[in-house]
């Protein structure tokens, strides 16, 4: 056994763990944050997408014991004070998901995809920047009207907290 | 207040659980003291077993448990059953072999099931699984319908020994082959419809759970029908009585048809509870997901059109042989026989249709329905042949469609389906504007400048949903009814709940279905909530699947509302002390007719429980009714889908660069939702024709595909933003007027993207999935010389 600290979702976390657990089974196994899911073996979906010290981290592809000290965020962490993150209001008003199970890794690479490229996204950016997440319902078509306006908001609201 | 009646784009109201991480999926349940599973499957495609050695597993840390078909058999536990009977032509029944959950001395593909292996963890079984020693006689497989066929092959199951499972047909061959006798056309194609592995983004998972105290069961499972796992489990398997087993299928990760089934993993863990005496649980990892799920498709059919000399088809008839894989999976036998046959006669009037189809076991997964079932495999069959034959008679595949198409109903095809409305003119016609068909050719020149191959492709689908009313599909051989239940209970401050037998896998089932409630009983869609996924809760149903919780569930619901709505008037009669006669229901308030005296729906349903102002022994308390409704026929969407491509010869790299569909669902509840489906029904037609397909090693019979590496999912980079809009003609079978729409866009894709493919490159010989290696091969041959031979 191997102990490991780290903050998730803004609370420190200790916790004894066999050395190969991977992030995700931290996540849903110890700590029973479940949303954040596995869809394959092989790093290919992108369900298991959370943020490790801000960015975007394939949460099957990374041990427990890499994160010591690190920040980690999960779909369960974006929402503030109660109000949805504005990348999850535009997922739920364009109808971005429709079965829901690869929906927190879309929204937590989305998040991503605007940190890295800002918030004006066209539609061939978001198409590209898509390639690590899979989705089986939607046809990506109102993932990426998603994306896009979450982009956006999420601009409208950093001006204004800049404001 | 938002609105939120039929037809209005609401919001989903499931959504706010899924984006923050807060759905409830079976591999998010945990049981106390529970244990996990592992699967020993076989590494070999067909071998017999001769000796299972699991002493070593036995006494490995954390081992609860290791069970194999013999513990199965002493328990009297029965195989995995098909739950369809076909009859071949000659009337004898279908030559099913046995489908043990564990297998019982013989393995017939890779990933069969042949032991489990329960631990206090995943890994401790995962680990105890490598020690179980099977000692197995190797023997040479057959993966492919045609080798399986071959004289000599090895029977997969003594009981059918030339692999035939039946030899079935459908149709008036004498007539059809009159009609090609005098044809001054004739259009032939043979045709491969690739082998596809379903793959919704969650995993099959089950927890098996025993109540000692009670001896009662409860499952846990990832289905998209959880009363009729218990059917299946209680009546033919025999795990325990209905009463005593309780299945639930909370939140689903997309199924697609892989989660109708009845699957040996689920069975066992149910079973294994009381075994081992622990909750046992099992999630699937995604190669055991590849190898294990049924697959899809997988047709070789020779097909041939018959036409006058004015391009006017006289006869369709197509000789198919199904792979059906190394077990008859629950619907499997159905799916390339009575959901494919019946749907040849496409969009078009065809006097006469021939199709004879073989299904046949090979030592692969089992085949069973995925999105469209039947259906797509027909509809690529026919607007190929329909396509082709317009080129070769130099007809623009527009018109030669038009031409065809049939104008009148109800229409009785000569394969048993009556359609019963449409107007296939009014879609092609929306189509055809919205894609820009004119300019198309100015486009194909300027694509031809830059040194690109462009190409228009068309697909006239029809789709048989809302399946089925219970005594026809009997008639055919379907060993259950296909009506749906439901239960609306209005709770005494007017919120209502409603209990359905569908269930929603990715739907939106939970806004749709309280849009008509909201809209039927006038009250905010927030007082209402839909309950599903839970045999303790619902009573009966029969599951989501073929299009149906619309047309069927919805039906089911609206009667109930009826009646709930017929009480109500009962009970407004009393309460406003008028004649019932005189009482009318609308936005929400009972009146009294020709007066301002009303009462809110909320106020009767508190007097329906209060009971004062009525004498309870002539009119019973409460306000709560259920309904079962049986359908009347089939439901008929249909519509056109076009789809304009470029190819690069140099490199085989295909574009879509524009997808228009234009789908007649008849009356639509949310549009919002409507083209969610169809979206992603389009990517997955879209992912059959350019990217997926099953691989199986023909030598060894080892899946080549079993991975997200190897098997090409599509991405957002391979899809556009699609144009997608409606024409209606409402569906005059039942009370809603809905046709479906989940499977249109899986439907009707292939054939549309074939067709551009076939356009772009000038000849025929393009497979699924059109590959950029197979299309680079495709454009160094030569294009067909000029259209009219």
């Amino acid at each position: 056994m191997t102990t490991v600290s780290l903050t998730v979702n803004g609370q420190s976390v200790t916790k004894d763990i066999d050395p190969r657990t991977l992030l995700v089974q931290l996540l849903r196994e110890h700590l029973r944050l479940t949303g954040t899911h596995v869809g394959c073996d092989t790093s290919q979906c992108g369900a298991c997408v959370v943020h490790v010290n801000g960015v975007s981290v394939k949460s099957c592809t990374m041990l427990a014991a890499q994160c010591e000290g690190a920040f980690v965020t999960t779909i369960e962490g974006i929402a503030e004070g109660g109000r949805l993150h504005p990348m999850q209001e535009a997922f739920r008003e364009h109808h971005g998901l429709q079965c829901g199970y690869c929906t927190p890794g879309m929204i937590m690479s989305a998040i991503d995809i605007v940190n890295r490229k800002g918030t004006a996204l066209d539609e061939a950016t978001v198409r590209h920047e898509l390639e690590g997440n899979i989705c089986r319902c939607t046809g990506y078509h109102n993932i990426v009207k998603a994306v896009i306006a979450g982009a956006e908001a999420m601009g409208g609201g950093m001006r204004q907290a800049a404001e | 207040m938002a609105v939120t009646s039929i037809g209005a784009r609401v919001a989903r109201k499931e959504d706010h659980r899924f984006i923050t991480g807060k759905g409830q999926y079976v591999d998010d349940i945990n049981r106390p003291g529970q244990a996990h599973a592992v699967f020993v499957r076989s590494p070999h495609a067909a071998a017999t077993i001769k000796r299972i050695d699991i002493s070593a597993a036995r006494k490995m840390p954390g081992v609860v448990g290791v069970l194999t078909g013999e513990d199965l058999a002493a328990d009297k536990i029965g195989g995995l059953i098909c739950g369809w009977m076909i009859h071949s032509k000659d009337g004898s029944p279908m030559k099913a072999g046995a489908h043990p959950a564990l297998a019982q001395g013989k393995v017939r593909y890779v990933g069969d099931h042949v032991a489990v292996v329960i631990a206090e963890t995943l890994l401790q079984a995962k680990d105890a699984a490598e020690a179980v020693v099977v000692d197995y006689a190797v023997e040479k497989p057959v993966v492919d319908v045609a080798s399986a066929l071959a004289k000599g092959a090895p029977a997969v199951h003594a009981e059918a020994p030339d692999n035939r499972v039946f030899s079935w047909h459908l149709g008036d061959k004498a007539a059809t082959d009159a009609a090609f006798a005098r044809a001054k056309h004739v259009t032939s194609l043979d045709i491969v419809n690739n082998r596809l592995i379903p793959n919704a983004m969650e995993p099959r998972a089950a927890v098996g759970d025993y109540d000692s105290g009670n001896d009662a069961f409860t499952l846990y499972t990832t289905s998209q029908n959880p009363h009729v796992a218990r059917l299946v489990l209680s009546a033919f398997i025999g795990v325990a009585p209905e009463h005593k087993l309780r299945v639930i299928a909370p939140d689903v990760g997309g199924g697609f048809g892989s989660k109708i089934f009845i699957y040996a993993e689920e069975t066992v863990c149910v079973w294994a509870a009381k075994k081992v005496g622990r909750p046992v649980k099992w999630t699937s990892d995604r190669t055991e997901a590849f190898l294990s799920d049924a697959h899809g498709r997988d047709h070789v059919t020779k097909a041939e059109l018959a036409m006058d000399e004015n391009g006017r088809i006289l006869a369709l008839r197509a000789s198919t042989k199904a792979n059906l894989g190394a077990y008859l999976s629950t619907f499997a036998s159905s799916v390339p026989t009575y959901l494919y046959a019946p749907l040849l006669s496409g969009q078009y009037d065809i006097p006469a249709i021939y199709a004879e189809v073989d299904g046949v076991y090979t030592h692969t997964a089992p085949v069973d329905a995925y999105r469209g079932a039947g259906r797509p495999e027909a509809t690529f069959v026919v607007e190929r042949l329909v396509e082709v034959a317009a080129r070769q008679l130099g007809q623009d595949p527009a018109k030669f469609r038009a031409r065809n198409y049939i104008r009148n109903f109800p229409h009785q095809t000569p394969v048993i389906m009556a359609y019963d409305a449409g107007d296939y003119h009014a879609s092609l016609k929306k189509a055809l504007e919205l894609a820009d068909y004119k300019g198309f050719a100015r486009r194909k020149r300027e694509s031809a400048r830059r040194g690109k191959l462009r190409g228009i492709g068309f697909s006239s689908y029809i789709e048989a949903c809302g399946i089925a009313p219970s005594a026809a599909v009997g008639s055919l051989g379907a060993g259950v009814g296909l009506w749906e239940s439901a239960e609306v209970r209005v709770n005494p401050i007017g919120t209502v709940e409603v209990l359905t037998g569908s269930h929603s896998h990715g739907q939106g089932h939970e806004t749709t279905f309280a849009q008509l409630v909201s809209d039927r009983l006038g009250i905010p869609i927030e007082n209402v909530s839909i309950v599903h996924g839970d045999t303790d809760k619902v009573q009966m149903g029969m599951g989501t699947y073929g299009s149906r919780s619309g047309a069927v569930g919805m039906s089911a619901i609206a009667k109930a509302l009826d009646k709930v709505i017929a009480k109500g008037r009962k009970v407004a009669a009393h309460v406003l002390e008028a004649a019932e006669g005189d009482i009318e229901f609308k936005d929400g308030k009972f009146t009294v007719a020709g007066t301002d005296r009303s009462a809110g729906f909320g106020d009767i349903a508190l007097q329906a429980y209060i009971a004062h102002k009525f004498n309870g022994q002539e009119l019973e308390p409460g306000l709560k009714e259920g309904a079962f409704y049986d359908p009347t026929n089939f439901t008929f969407p249909a519509g056109v889908h076009i789809c304009e491509l470029e190819v690069d010869p140099q490199t085989g790299d295909v574009r879509i660069e524009k997808w228009t569909a234009v789908d007649d669902f008849g009356v639509i509840i949310n549009p919002l939702i409507v083209e969610g489906q169809v979206h992603g029904g389009i990517a997955q037609g879209v992912g059959q024709a350019l990217h997926e397909g099953a691989v199986y090693d023909p030598v060894t019979g080892q899946l080549v595909t079993a991975s997200y590496m190897d098997y090409r999912m599509p991405r957002a980079e391979d899809l556009p933003s699609f144009v997608v809009d409606t024409t209606v003609t409402p569906c005059p079978s039942n009370p809603l007027g809905i046709k479906g729409c989940g499977e249109a866009g899986a439907i009707a894709a292939p054939a549309a993207v074939v067709n551009a493919l076939t356009d772009a490159v000038g000849h025929e010989d393009v497979p699924m999935p059109a590959t950029p290696q197979a299309l680079w091969r495709a454009c160094q041959k030569a294009p067909r010389l000029m259209a009219a031979e």
